[in-house]
């Protein structure tokens, strides 16, 4: 009797539109399984967890944190038995297997809330097959984080086109410093360098066409933003033996000034000041032109949270979902203290962090062509692995891209059919 | 209850007459029971699921010898190139592996006397068997680093520099893993070894030296024959310790530079476990090959050791 009370409630909340508060005769136990096991961000998950808690006295939230990269392959267990009510994951195709498989739970209706008008830039990103599966809460930009002071002695200024990019690059070469860091060891960072070069060479919608399998790999325009990715290459821009250090073993060439620049998502600005950069020695670029005929695409990972489908409270995750998503929350758990990253609602303020602020003028005003979700997030699965696995090989050898593109042409033809 | 007293009585009798047949098969119903949920009912399904296209979050889909076909090449396709690395890796990994048989026996005869302060020695000899492999793996990692790293330093030494690192050049990285591995199973067959040659009879040795037997003759001989059962399981132990060098490659290389540290075991985690890897089936057919892999070295080992009781009697 009572639990059919609350399903009217909220029914009617839900239907009326009525702002979170609504929401206080929830009752139950919300089972939350994050994946924010970072010293900030977990922080952030369990001040969210408490503060919901405390909203809503009938009702129990428990949350298990689990290691960020454990949770990558633990997901599945988790959802296929005894699921969680609401989980961690991230945008765009990576949620792919758990949609097909039916395990994330449709919640096109509470997109239709008035409130999640406010979240419309990231809808696209959490759509597939035309429903939405989940809601944002925090995403980041990427961009070239570089020594300021490193480019100022030698009269350098931020490039703006490819032609500029390369003199630069050949400017610190000449003075003993490489112009780009790298740490290869993991694959992924290979592929958000393949994710810029190639929208800036062939557009967004061609970068988009590639990761869903509709081009060859073996495509000339394909070749043409590798062979741009060579110009580099062969002028030794990248440090050395990058294929032995992760992400992290690659910043202290940046800290020691062996390397002038950085392409990397904003993640990596708190390690570099960490390493001791101030503000006035670090900054900020986009990434350059080298087609101008197509217009910036920009790398913007969404972290996100989603419904089990076997999820039991059901009524209590939706509530939580528009909680997190809320302007108040929002501004809160993004700011510079907290995870230091870009709030997904529009009316939520942005953090005064400097590279934050630069991030999100570039994201509102600077990217026309679109957002990409990063290289590991629209390509599948299966094409991501065998895909990254190649940029790597191919930003050693270079000469062996003709082996690599048809490995990769071949798993394309096995993967999307 | 005449008719149950009966029965009770029917059944002694019978168990008292089949006694001897009976009770081993009482015993090992516990341990059969649990081998076969355990080890033979997944072994089973991983044959099973071999044959199907699965994600391993929806369902199945039957395709027969598919994955098979694609995984060795047989038909009108490829062999899997990611296959044909790992394969003769794991071929590399078993005979490089045992060289730790004759390392550790030179360690064990080294360390065979009595000197002051020689258990310290034999325990620091036995020291990186006893730290996780994950840890050794690390240390090595370190270790081979281009530039800063210790082997790195050494080479330049003589001139030779390795381009991208021992770990970071694909015609090194194997051996480099190889090497770390070594380390440990080294310690591991010298300890076979010691405790092998307490129980070497001293009247044979003495009767060997009588006859002028001395040096190496006296080892391959007199000492070497005596050691065939800690030969056995080091041979043993060393076969299955190359077959599980997961850990180490996953800590040093994570399969890389370009996929070419590879083994059949760190192929089959990748395809269907690992971050990007939705390959129940595939990653099923590879277990299925090493697991025959597996099962020609065991039947091998099973008839040696069969032929030497054979002999024995």
């Amino acid at each position: 009797m009572f639990q059919k009370f609350i399903k009217l409630t909220t029914a009617f909340a839900l239907s009326t539109g009525v702002a979170v508060p609504a929401y206080a005769e929830l009752s139950g136990t919300l089972r939350i399984t994050s994946d924010m096991s970072n010293p900030a961000p977990r922080a952030v998950m369990e001040k969210m967890a408490s503060d919901f808690d405390a909203m809503h006295p009938n009702l129990n939230v428990e949350l298990t944190v689990i290691d960020r990269e454990g949770w990558k392959t633990q997901i599945r267990n988790s959802l296929s038995a005894n699921a969680p009510d609401v989980v961690n994951w991230y945008a765009a195709t990576r949620m792919k297997p758990y949609v097909d498989a039916g395990l994330f739970m449709d919640i096109s209706d509470l997109w239709n809330e008035p409130e999640m008008a406010a979240l419309a830039s990231t809808k696209g990103a959490m759509t597939l097959d035309g429903k939405q599966w989940g809601v944002p809460y925090t995403y980041y930009q990427w961009g070239v984080y570089y020594r300021q002071d490193i480019f100022g002695k030698m009269g350098l200024s931020e490039p703006k086109n490819w032609s500029e990019e390369l003199s630069n690059c050949q400017a610190l070469l000449d003075a003993g410093i490489k112009c780009y860091s790298i740490g290869t060891k993991f694959l992924w960072t290979a592929g958000g360098w393949f994710d810029y070069v190639n929208s800036r060479t062939n557009g967004y919608d061609f970068h988009i066409e590639l990761a869903t399998g509709q081009v060859a790999w073996t495509d000339e325009r394909v070749r043409a933003a590798f062979a741009n990715w060579r110009q580099l290459i062969d002028m030794g821009a990248f440090i050395d033996d990058h294929q032995t250090y992760s992400w992290q073993e690659a910043l202290p060439f940046v800290i020691d000034g062996k390397a002038a620049a950085y392409l990397m998502g904003n993640f990596a600005v708190a390690p570099l000041r960490a390493g001791g950069l101030s503000d006035d020695q670090l900054d900020f670029y986009q990434f350059p032109v080298i087609n101008p005929n197509v217009d910036y695409a920009e790398d913007a990972p969404t972290d996100t949270f989603h419904i089990a489908s076997g999820a039991q409270n059901v009524e209590a995750a939706k509530a939580f979902l528009l909680y997190v998503t809320s302007p108040d929350v929002q501004t809160e758990i993004n700011s510079g203290d907290a995870l230091g990253q870009l709030p997904v609602n529009a009316k939520a303020s942005v953090s005064d962090d400097k590279f934050i602020q630069q991030g999100f003028d570039m994201l509102s005003n600077n990217a026309g062509g679109g957002i990409m979700q990063f290289f590991d997030r629209d390509f599948p699965a299966e094409m991501a692995s065998v895909g990254m696995e190649g940029l790597q090989e191919f930003m050693v050898f270079p000469d062996n891209l003709d082996d690599i593109l048809e490995r990769l042409e071949d798993a394309r033809q096995r993967i999307y059919n | 209850m005449p008719s149950d007293a009966t029965d009770t009585s029917k059944f002694n009798n019978w168990y008292r007459r089949n006694e001897i047949a009976i009770t081993p098969w009482l015993f090992l119903i516990p341990a059969v029971l649990f081998f076969a949920t355990y080890v033979i009912v997944p072994i089973g399904q991983s044959f099973w699921i071999s044959f199907h296209m699965w994600d391993g979050l929806g369902e199945k889909t039957f395709v027969g010898m598919g994955n098979y076909e694609r995984l060795l090449g047989l038909g009108d396709q490829k062999m899997d190139r990611k296959f044909e690395t790992s394969f003769w890796n794991n071929i590399k990994w078993l005979v490089l592996y045992l060289l730790a048989i004759p390392l550790g026996l030179f360690i064990a005869l080294f360390l065979n006397q009595t000197v002051t302060g020689i258990r310290l020695y034999k325990s620091l000899f036995f020291f990186p068997f006893v730290i996780s492999q994950v840890v050794v793996g690390l240390v090595f990692s370190w270790f081979y680093l281009p530039n800063d790293g210790l082997f790195d330093v050494l080479m330049s030494w003589f001139g030779i520099d390795i381009r991208g690192g021992v770990l970071g050049n694909p015609k090194t990285a194997t051996y480099g893993i190889i090497a770390a591995g070594l380390w440990p199973q080294t310690a591991y067959c010298m300890i076979l070894y010691l405790t092998g040659l307490n129980s070497v009879d001293p009247e044979q040795v003495e009767a060997g030296r009588l006859d002028g037997a001395k040096g190496f003759r006296m080892l391959w001989y007199v000492i070497l024959p005596q050691l065939r059962p800690a030969t056995f399981i080091a041979f043993v132990v060393t076969i299955i310790g190359a077959l599980r060098s997961f850990d180490f490659i996953a800590v040093m290389t994570n399969g890389g530079p370009f996929g070419s540290t590879r083994v059949l075991s760190f192929f089959m985690f990748e395809e269907s476990l690992s971050e990007f890897g939705f390959r129940m089936g595939y990653g099923a057919a590879i277990a299925v090959v090493l697991f025959f892999i597996m099962l020609g070295f065991i039947a091998y080992f099973l008839f040696q050791m069969w032929h030497d009781e054979q002999e024995s009697r």
